[in-house]
């Protein structure tokens, strides 16, 4: 007898995606359908998609969706989320669209306590337009506006969003995950999980940094892509979490590297 | 409901109650934040939601967000505030979306000032944005015309699912005059059921809803801005508005003028016609789409026209595309705040008929 062990989660759409070969993305993708599923509030989300590699997101996930312009994916969701509070929105957005055109919204939504959860895809780097340095650049990055490396004396220090958000005194659940290989997806779905539920309970804003690849531009094979954001990235952007809605901001807990 | 003296801009902000209105979301910019100040305190006592946004790009776009909702959504700005939320505006068209914007417009370009101005025609009328879009723009000239198009824009905007600006000057908001507002509102029209919102998709009851502005393929977008462009047709065919002043009549020079200038016009016209200078005007107030028709065959009976505007000329060229050269045109036009006065009109039409106008 044929037993179905693993299928799609139904938040999901039946398409295939237009990501590149490697990309964690798709993972990331998987990782929010599934907790729409858990939670049971997929026929009540709206999702709000970034202008970024992921700006078709409304394509592959099986919620409503809106598509925002660069950066102002928060403002579109606390539109939603005012209007509608019975809605549960989210918000998936890049690190160019986040970190960058989008710092204003972001600090803004969160400073508000918007009931809303931000999917945050960090890569260090602008897939969509390819390969220019993003705020989240590595110091010494190549890319392709800084193509000696990321020069922190011009460009400054990547910016550590998670810790940035969780110093805001309004309560709010903040982490940041990995995407990189099954073991950190397993933690970064349960803060995932987490976040959507204080969304459903309407207890706080919730933004989750999720640590990702992006072979492409990256210039790197995707399993060289997996090692190199563990050996170059994880260092630099500690996992864990960094803020929860009771107050207590918590230090974060990195993973042993070689786990 | 009695009439009841009343700010311009309370009067704007009550409209929008009066119309079913329940979400506004600004940030503070002179001369309007009466506006917002009255819906900070009088949505609430409605069960309605304000929201103070960081910035006009995200006021924006929060307005983006909740009008896809299906729910009735307006924000107010001046002028360097709606420059900003002209990508926003591009998106709305774009997804076709049902917002109500106001301007109080001011004095430009830059920081430029804080008094009455109508430097904003062209950015309001000829896009503002990117891309090929058109707003619904219009202008009252008193403070009942402004609460009036208000609630009607909500219609317009329900009924094309398209934005529309009411634009206005610092003396609309500031003025005090009597307004009254009808007991029963009921749209002008029946509005048809907004099935595209983005509410949740319900078990698949319901298509999944994408509210987007995004076509890679260019077939897909060409097709997407026809029928735009249809829509803009239909409201051309429907949406003219205008006020006639005396062109009944026989004249020699015809004003066109818009907002509360066109009421120092009317002064100007008074102190004319008593001194048997045969003058008529006629008030755009639907400024897209142009009345262009009304304007050409009202120019038609005069020798020639009188554009007057706070502006160095911006729907003159309006005027200059109806008349198409049959009349010649002449402009008075003040800007950075001052007011164009009733004795430069009478001194500058007078100078018309004695064929001193000036430059045409
Ligand atoms: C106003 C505006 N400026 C610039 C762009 C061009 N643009 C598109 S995507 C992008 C960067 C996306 O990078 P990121 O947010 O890191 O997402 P990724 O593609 O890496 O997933 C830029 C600059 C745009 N679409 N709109
Ligand atoms: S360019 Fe990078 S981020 Fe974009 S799909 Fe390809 S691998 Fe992913």
């Amino acid at each position: 007898m044929i037993q179905t062990v693993f299928q799609k989660p139904d938040s999901l759409a039946s398409v295939i995606t237009h990501y590149c070969p490697g990309c964690t993305h798709g993972v990331i993708h998987r990782m929010v359908g599934e907790v729409l599923d858990e939670l049971g509030v997929r026929d009540r989300t709206v999702g709000v998609s970034p202008v970024g590699c992921s700006v078709l997101a409304y394509n592959y996930f099986e919620t409503d969706f809106h598509e925002a312009s660069h950066g102002r994916a928060p403002a579109v969701a606390t539109g939603i989320k005012r209007a509608r509070p019975d809605l549960i929105v989210f918000a998936y957005q890049g690190d160019g669209d986040l970190a960058s055109i989008g710092m204003g919204e972001i600090i803004h939504c969160a400073n508000r306590g918007e009931k809303i959860t931000v999917i945050f895809v960090n890569n260090a780097i602008y897939g969509m337009t390819g390969g220019q340095m993003a705020p989240t650049t590595m110091p010494n990055q190549v890319a392709t506006t800084c193509p000696m490396g990321r020069d922190v004396e011009q460009a400054g220090w990547p910016i550590r969003m998670a810790e940035l958000v969780s110093a805001l005194r309004t309560p709010a659940y903040v982490a940041r995950a990995s995407s990189h290989s099954p073991l950190h997806t397993v933690q970064a779905k349960a803060m995932i999980r987490r976040a959507f539920q204080y969304q459903v309970e309407g207890t706080c804003f919730s933004m989750v940094e999720v640590l990702s690849t992006c072979p492409t531009n990256w210039g790197l094979p995707p399993n060289e892509a997996d090692r190199w954001l563990e050996e170059q990235m994880m260092p630099y952007y500690p996992l864990g979490v960094f803020k929860t809605p009771d107050g207590r901001d918590r230090a974060p807990k990195p993973l042993p590297a070689d786990e | 409901m009695a009439k009841k003296l009343m700010k311009g801009a309370e009067a704007i902000g009550e409209a929008a109650i009066r119309a079913g209105c329940r979400l506004f979301f600004g940030y503070p910019i002179t001369p309007q934040n009466e506006i917002p100040e009255y819906l900070s305190h009088r949505l609430p006592q409605v069960g309605g939601t304000f929201v103070q946004a960081e910035s006009e790009v995200a006021a924006s776009n929060m307005l983006y967000g909740a009008a896809g909702t299906g729910e009735r959504v307006f924000t107010s700005s001046s002028s360097p505030g709606i420059s900003l939320m002209q990508e926003a505006i591009s998106y709305m068209a774009g997804s076709q979306l049902p917002v109500v914007i106001v301007n109080i417009m001011r004095a430009g370009p830059g920081l430029g000032g804080i008094l009455p101005a109508q430097g904003d025609y062209l950015q309001s009328t000829k896009g503002g944005g990117h891309g090929d879009y058109r707003l619904l723009v219009l202008a009252p000239n008193s403070v009942q015309e402004a609460a009036d198009l208000v609630i009607e824009a909500f219609d317009l905007a329900d009924y094309y699912r398209n934005p529309v600006l009411v634009v206005g000057d610092g003396l609309i908001g500031q003025m005090m005059e009597p307004v009254e507002f009808k007991d029963d509102y009921a749209p002008v029209r029946p509005l048809p059921p907004k099935t595209w919102a983005s509410t949740g998709h319900t078990g698949g009851e319901k298509p999944r809803s994408i509210i987007n502005s995004l076509f890679l393929d260019p077939e897909v977008l060409e097709k997407h801005n026809q029928a735009l462009q249809a829509k803009y047709a239909e409201m051309e065919k429907n949406e003219i508005r205008y006020e006639g002043y005396g062109l009944d009549g026989d004249y020699d020079v015809l004003i066109v003028a818009y907002g509360t200038v066109a009421r120092v016009c009317q002064t100007a016209m008074e102190e004319l016609e008593a001194d048997g200078v045969r003058v008529a005007m006629i008030r755009p107030i639907s400024l897209y789409p142009y009345p262009s028709q009304a304007v050409r065959e009202a120019a038609e009976k005069a020798s020639g026209v009188l554009v007057v505007e706070l502006s160095a000329g911006q729907m003159i060229e309006d005027v200059r595309l109806a008349l198409e050269g049959r009349r010649p045109i002449h402009f008075h036009g003040r800007t950075g705040g001052m007011l164009a006065t009733p004795e430069e009109i009478v001194d500058k039409v007078r100078r018309i008929v004695e064929g001193r106008g000036g430059k045409s």
